[in-house]
């Protein structure tokens, strides 16, 4: 069956994407499958400048999930021009570069730096913390992420798409303020800021005490605001949260998703992206679905 | 590295809470200070476990773990027949090829397991190996390590018998031509303390949490004097001298 999707124009062999963070570029989990069978890999969270990341602990499994706190280590957006781009483009998928920032001028000049190089969307992480607003999240308040779209908008003239932070004082509001600052598509969801803590140390695990929530525990949340976000904005989504079966994919895309990314699944199956591609064509025949358009929303 | 199913052979309780699992090997690569991610369940946890390799044979692999949680509880249950998942083999291993004379390995805990291995490969590269094992109350591998090495010593902090003290208080770096070694972080800052006093090239193995196992997710990256490094692909073994200052 045809799985082929198209979001901004860009055409997605399938609606399956590596969802940013939990693939790297891609180079690793190609010596495990052909990556190229993915519809899309969105890369490691880049910054203008390269980052360490935090220290301590960085990863916790929890009940059906699992906390990060990775901080964004990566080796900066010049480097990642530079040489981490070519390496993506031996693979025959869509190349989405994710960005973060942690001021405005860095979105703006990061976004402008990667507009101009040879990747086919831009996704906008805008849950980092904001330097400036002593460390409050640019995806928590609807008038503080749309200044960035709209700043990111200006100077960048490839697909953008908005990385939402479930941690958004209402999501629907933020999907709707970043589509009118300029968004070509959504995605959502991020981590949930979550905690956990050691009760031989007396300490929170992290170091920064909260962090990133993923995994299935958030998935039915993560339905709700997509098919929530889906219903307000005309702009494609891709729906993120929890993905680890193709009835996943088939609930998200019932809610409205034109495609979905897979995050914490690769680690619990690092085959896991190739095995819901070949349970989706199986799924949809026994279901009777012959393209995802017709049941895309239909909740 | 490959991610496939396996059957287990055995799975033998050798302390109270120490098992050694041997699963068919499947063909898969394996090398001294390597590792494998393995797992015997589906949805009810989410992440893989990083076990080192005890033992690399032609047709099976050991891995020796301690009980600590949930993932371990799970593999300690496994009986002959049961399946599993590995990924593997993966990281960046001792480097046995690059070392020549004689070689002390100096391990603590449930960092004595892969030096087995390391033993084993250091004896067929033609290097003469001691091995310093230092054991907290029980001890456990002492014999498999005997094929392998000229000489065994070790220590016991709490035990009838052995030297009662710390394994470091055994070693004389002067006396090998590099030393290898895996166990708590503490004891392996002193063995290389000692060996960069003597000039002796020291390689560790570290432990981090990880995620994916395999490079990608940056959840086990350490600090070293070369940057940020991931203990599951550049390391787990890393020149001492980039870790410990």
């Amino acid at each position: 069956m045809n799985l082929q999707t198209t979001i901004c124009n860009i055409k997605f062999k399938n609606p399956i994407i590596a969802a940013s963070g939990t693939f790297g570029f891609g180079e690793e989990f190609n010596k495990l499958y052909d990556v190229s069978c993915l519809g899309g890999i969105s890369s490691k969270g880049l910054t203008l400048h390269p980052k360490e990341g935090n220290e301590g602990i960085r990863v916790y499994e929890t009940p059906s999930g699992m906390m990060n706190s990775v901080g964004l280590q990566n080796p900066g957006i010049e480097a990642f021009i530079k040489e981490g781009i070519a390496n993506m483009r031996k693979f025959d998928t869509v190349l989405i570069a994710n960005m973060g920032g942690h001021s405005m001028e860095d979105y703006v000049t990061g976004a402008k730096m990667l507009s101009d190089a040879d990747i086919d969307m831009l996704e906008l992480n805008i849950s980092c913390p904001n330097v400036k607003s002593g460390g409050m999240a640019f995806g928590l308040k609807a008038d503080v992420a749309s200044e960035v779209v709209r700043a990111v908008r200006e100077v960048c003239h490839k697909p953008l798409i908005v990385k939402l932070s479930p941690n958004a004082e209402n999501i629907v509001d933020m999907a709707k303020a970043c589509e009118a600052a300029g968004a070509d598509a959504l995605s959502l969801v991020n981590t949930f800021q979550a905690m956990a803590i050691d009760i031989h140390k007396r300490k929170a695990v992290f170091n920064n005490v909260y962090a990133g929530l993923s995994g299935a525990a958030i998935k039915p949340i993560a339905l709700r605001m997509v098919h929530s976000v889906c219903k307000a904005v005309n702009v494609p989504v891709i729906g993120i949260g929890g993905i680890a079966t193709a009835q996943d994919v088939l609930e998200f895309t019932m809610a409205g998703a034109a495609a979905v990314q897979i995050g914490t699944a690769n680690f619990s199956n690092p085959l896991i992206c190739k095995d819901i591609l070949s349970d989706l064509e199986q799924l949809c025949q026994r279901e009777n679905i012959h393209s995802l358009d017709e049941i895309r929303g239909i909740i | 590295m490959n991610y496939f199913e396996s059957n287990v052979i055995s799975n033998k309780q050798l302390t109270d809470d120490i098992f050694v699992l041997e699963v068919e090997r499947k063909d898969a690569t394996a090398a001294a200070g390597q590792f494998f991610m393995l797992k015997c369940w589906d949805n009810e946890l989410t992440l893989m476990r990083p076990i080192s390799i005890f033992k690399a044979e032609a047709d099976t692999l050991h891995f020796m773990y301690r009980v600590i949680g949930k993932g371990t509880q799970r593999l300690s249950q496994l009986h002959k027949g049961d399946k599993l998942q590995l990924l593997g083999a993966l990281g960046t291993g001792y480097p046995i090829q690059q070392v020549h004379g004689r070689i002390a390995l100096v391990g603590g805990g449930l960092g004595i397991p892969p030096l087995c291995q390391t033993a084993k490969e250091l004896a067929a590269h033609g290097a003469e190996v001691v091995a310093h094992i230092g054991y907290r109350d029980k001890l456990f591998a002492l014999e498999d390590f005997k094929p392998y090495c000229k000489d065994v010593l070790f220590s016991i902090e709490k035990g009838e018998i052995g030297y009662h003290g710390f394994v470091t208080d055994l070693l004389k770096p002067e006396q090998f031509d590099a030393v290898f070694t895996c166990g708590p972080e503490i004891m392996m800052r002193k063995v290389a303390a000692m060996c960069a006093e003597k000039g002796v090239a020291c390689w560790c193995s570290m432990e981090n949490r990880m995620a994916c196992g395999i490079g990608a997710c940056l959840g086990c990256s350490i600090k070293t004097t070369e940057g940020m490094k991931r203990c599951c692909k550049d390391g787990p073994v890393f020149r001492a001298e980039t870790l410990f200052q």
